[in-house]
Formats: C-alpha cells, sequence, structure tokens
C-alpha cells in the first residue's frame, strides 16, 4: 500500500499506509495523524485539511486548478504558500507512494 | 503528567464524542478511554445523512469518523448500543440502562441533541419519519421513491437539504413552515429568499405561515396533513425537522448546571470538577461575542473535543475558533461564518440572481459579525478572517463588487 509521510509543524513525522483512492486527508485521520482537523469530512468546505506539498512532489500531485473551490478556499486560508493543497482534494494513487507534505502551523 | 491509570469515560458516541476519544490519545492520554454510544454503529458523520448518503451515493466507510479498527488499534473501548441511565457522581460511575455502572475518573458527556417530536394527532403514524441517526436516514432513504408525495415540516436545514435530494431521487416535494420564510431561525432574509426561490424552481413547493395539525393515516400509514390554513395535504411519508433540543436530562438529573444545554466553560467543564460536556448537548460561551449560547454544528463539536482533550492532558487550550456551518442543497454551497449577534447593517456583495453572492452582517461600528456565502467561497474564507479579526469595513465598498475582497479583507 502507498505511504504518506505527514510532518508535523514541530517537524515530527508521521509515515502512514493510505490505500489508492483514499484522500490524503481521510489517510490522516484514520491515522490519528495531528495537525488535520477536516472539519467538514473532505467537502472541500472548510480548508481545515491543508497541507504544503514537499517540492519534489508538487509535479506530481499539481495546483490546485484556477477558479475551483479549492483555490478560492486556499486564497485565504491562514498561512497559504505557493505549494499549499487542502488534502481531502489530493486522491492517493500508486505513483504517489512516498508522498511527503507538511503541515501549517494552524488549520484555523 | 501521569495519566496512566485515570480512566475516561465518553458517553455518546457522535461526531464530538468519538473525536474526543481520538484526540485524547492523539494528544498522549495513557490510561483507559471508554466511548459509550446509544446507536450499534461506531462514531460516524452525521452531514451527508441528509445529502450524499440519503440519495445512495456514499459507502458506510466513508460515512464513518474512522474505521472501526481505529477504536481497538488505539485502546479506546467501545460500548455500543449501550444507554446510560444515570450518573453516580458520588461513586463515579454512571449506571447503565442493564444496571452495570463503568465507573470513571473524568466522564465526558457527548449526548448531543434529539429532534424535537411534532405533537399532533397521527404522528406516531408509520411513514412519519425524523432525521437525527443513521437508522432514521436508513428509514427515510426508501420512502423517497420516484413519484413518491414527501411533505416535509419545517424548513430548516434538515428539511431543505432533503428536499432537495428527495427531488434528486424524483420525490414531489411539499415543505410545509409556520413562520413566514424559510430559515426562518437560522438564516438572513435575502437568504431564505434566494433558497425558496431556488427550490422553487427545483420543483417543491413551499408552504409558509401554515402548521400541521394532524396527521391522516389510512391503514396505520399516513396519507395526509391537516394545516392549520384548512389545506389537505395528501402524502406517502412525512419528514418533520423541526429543529433539535438539547439531550441534557442525565446532567441535569445529576445535578450538574444546564440552561438550554448543559453549562460549560471554554475548557469544556461543567460545574463538577469531573465532568465535561461537548458538542451539540452543551451551552458555552463564545468570547467573540461576549455571550454563551448553543450551537449545533460539527465545527463546534469538533472545537470542544480538543477542549476537553487538551484540558485532560494538560495542553494549552485550543485557539479560539470563529463559528461556522455549512449546507449543500441542489448545486448550492452555503458557507456560514460568524453569528448574527449585534447587527445594525446587512450588505449583499453580488447578484443573487447569478446564483454567487454573500451577505455580510456588520456591527454598528462596521465591524463583521457574520457572512453568509453562496457559492462564494473567498468571500467566506475571508469574512471568517475579518471576524477572528473584528475587521472594520465601510458597507459601500463591500458592496461594490469592484473593490477586491482581498483588499477589503486588509
Amino acid at each position: 500500500m502507498p505511504k504518506v509521510t505527514y510532518i508535523e509543524h514541530n517537524g515530527t513525522p508521521h509515515t502512514a499506509d493510505v490505500p489508492v483512492g483514499t484522500s490524503v486527508m481521510r489517510g490522516a485521520v484514520d491515522n490519528n495523524v495531528p495537525g488535520i482537523d477536516a472539519d467538514c469530512g473532505g467537502e472541500c468546505a472548510c480548508a481545515t485539511c491543508h497541507v504544503y506539498v514537499d517540492a519534489a512532489w508538487l509535479p506530481k500531485i499539481g495546483l490546485p486548478q484556477e477558479g475551483s473551490q479549492e483555490a478560492a478556499m486556499l486564497s485565504f486560508a491562514a498561512v497559504a504558500q505557493a505549494d499549499s493543497r487542502l488534502s481531502c482534494q489530493i486522491t492517493m494513487r500508486e505513483d504517489l507512494d512516498g508522498l511527503v507534505v507538511r503541515m501549517p502551523e494552524g488549520q484555523h | 503528567m501521569s495519566n496512566t491509570a485515570k480512566r475516561v469515560v465518553i458517553v455518546g458516541g457522535g461526531h464530538a464524542g468519538g473525536s474526543a476519544a481520538a484526540l485524547l490519545r492523539q494528544y498522549g492520554w495513557q490510561g483507559q478511554v471508554t466511548l459509550i454510544g446509544t446507536e450499534p454503529t461506531v462514531p460516524y458523520q452525521r452531514p451527508p445523512l441528509s445529502k450524499a448518503w440519503l440519495k445512495g451515493e456514499q459507502e458506510l466507510r466513508d460515512l464513518l469518523l474512522r474505521p472501526a479498527t481505529f477504536y481497538p488499534d488505539n485502546r479506546i473501548e467501545l460500548r455500543l448500543g449501550s444507554e446510560v441511565a444515570a450518573i453516580d457522581r458520588m461513586a463515579g460511575c454512571v449506571v447503565l440502562l442493564s444496571g452495570e455502572r463503568v465507573a470513571y475518573d473524568h466522564l465526558i458527556l457527548a449526548t448531543g441533541c434529539h429532534a424535537r417530536a411534532l405533537s399532533v394527532p397521527g404522528n406516531q403514524l408509520a411513514g412519519v419519519v425524523a432525521l437525527r441517526t443513521l437508522a432514521d436516514a436508513d428509514r427515510l432513504r426508501p420512502l423517497l421513491r420516484a413519484g413518491a408525495r414527501i411533505a416535509i415540516v419545517g424548513a430548516g436545514y434538515i428539511g431543505l437539504e432533503v428536499a432537495a435530494s428527495a427531488r434528486a431521487l424524483g420525490a414531489e416535494v411539499v415543505v410545509i413552515e409556520r413562520e413566514g420564510r424559510a430559515l426562518p431561525r437560522v438564516a438572513s432574509a435575502p437568504l431564505s429568499e434566494f433558497f425558496q426561490a431556488r427550490h422553487t424552481a427545483g420543483g417543491v413547493r413551499i408552504v409558509t405561515d401554515a402548521s400541521v395539525e394532524a396527521f391522516d393515516g389510512g391503514r396505520q400509514r399516513v396519507t395526509a396533513a391537516h394545516l392549520s390554513d384548512g389545506e389537505v395535504i395528501a402524502c406517502d411519508a412525512v419528514l418533520v425537522g423541526i429543529g433539535g433540543a438539547p439531550n441534557e436530562a442525565l446532567a441535569s438529573a445529576a445535578g450538574l448546571v444546564c440552561d438550554n444545554g448543559i453549562r460549560v466553560d471554554l475548557a469544556a467543564r461543567t460545574s463538577d470538577p469531573a465532568i465535561y460536556a461537548i458538542g451539540d448537548c452543551t451551552h458555552r460561551p463564545v468570547p467573540l461575542y461576549q455571550r454563551t449560547c448553543r450551537l449545533e454544528s460539527v465545527p463546534n463539536a469538533l472545537e470542544q473535543a480538543k477542549q476537553a482533550a487538551a484540558d485532560l492532558c494538560g495542553r494549552p487550550p485550543p485557539a479560539s475558533e470563529v463559528p461556522w456551518f455549512w449546507s449543500d442543497q441542489y448545486e448550492v454551497r452555503l458557507q456560514i461564518a460568524g453569528l448574527p449577534f449585534d447587527v445594525a447593517e446587512t450588505v449583499i456583495r453580488g447578484d443573487p440572481g447569478s446564483g454567487s453572492f454573500a451577505i455580510f452582517h456588520l456591527a454598528a461600528d462596521g465591524a463583521v459579525q457574520a457572512v453568509e456565502a453562496v457559492n462564494a467561497p473567498a468571500e467566506f474564507m475571508a469574512g471568517r478572517m475579518m471576524i477572528a479579526r473584528r475587521r472594520q469595513v465601510v458597507a459601500s465598498r463591500l458592496a461594490d463588487v469592484s473593490c477586491s475582497i482581498r483588499e477589503l479583507a486588509g
């Protein structure tokens, strides 16, 4: 099963198995990884599953589509950066095995 | 902090209770954690029950808050299908309906709400249902067949979400609302107007200023609703969605301070230092507005679960959050941030006719108190930020869509 490494804002890493077809947010929640709140459960309604995608993975993951709900939400998320994504919108694939994401300082 | 031997018992297996159990482990609680829930299912998400789940678009594993294996893997003992009959504070235990006593060092009450019942003749007929639990949703689902006539009592969020889902499934829908508009207590007038128009366009008939006086049922099954204005609405099923009331009887019988919900502080502590309460069942402070109120929402359940778990684990309290809500109906995504207290002026940004706009509610000093955003995620996020920062804005600039929301948000 592909693995994702979630790195807390304080640097603590958590590696979890995330099944193909499952969102990166769900992978964090199911494994009790701190730092992802996921208030809305994956509806792209809350921006509390915000992550920074590791530079090495950004080309594979891509940025949110311009004009999308995700892009609009991220445009006002606290501490958003150029590599910000909402992890509920990243679906796990085989070729994402080893993905690294970092958590922002806070989700609210 | 040594918490190895301390036992936490959580009463209530909903979003709040399930999250509290997970957060205790996440924050390093070493002692026993027991979650007692009346429903037979591991904690799940309620919001989809009126939407994706009802339409059959979602699988159970996606509805669950966390997979069933999560609980044993994290040493969380689940006591599902168990009802707590009483709290014995002197003995430090809860008493189950079966008579069994479960001892606690710390108790977290996450008892939620129950759907208010409509006390009219015929309310016990088959085909008259409420929607609060998975079992309720599974009773409602087969009733929403194509061509079935559904009467929905109450034009609140649950009623309107079910109306939209029922239309998607091809049912005929009439919504009956006692007040003069849809969403009377939970939306501003312009937002009500928008949703009423959207539902009407979707083929839903909304009857306002009318209440149900009785249900008729031939052969024990509901066949019609009699309204206060004399109209008789023939129907094959009825959903009663007239709001929720906090489950505070356990707390109140145990002598905890209750007043429209179990009273708690910002660490989710009740009037008994050994007992916390979280989620829909609480009446809590909302410092942003210098008030106390009841908040029925998933974000509130999660925020208070964090407060209680942090307090128990000796962590600093979580940052205060701006209350927020969401609703999905048809293609409409509604997001609300803040609470419309002390509103002096209401500003509409964008054209409701376009299907994308936001309603900002300002206090007398121009501070943004709340925003209702319809298919307007940037306005929602910007509004939430402005509310948190008590940002003051000029109404005319907010109404002017040529002023960018980024500039207004500061």
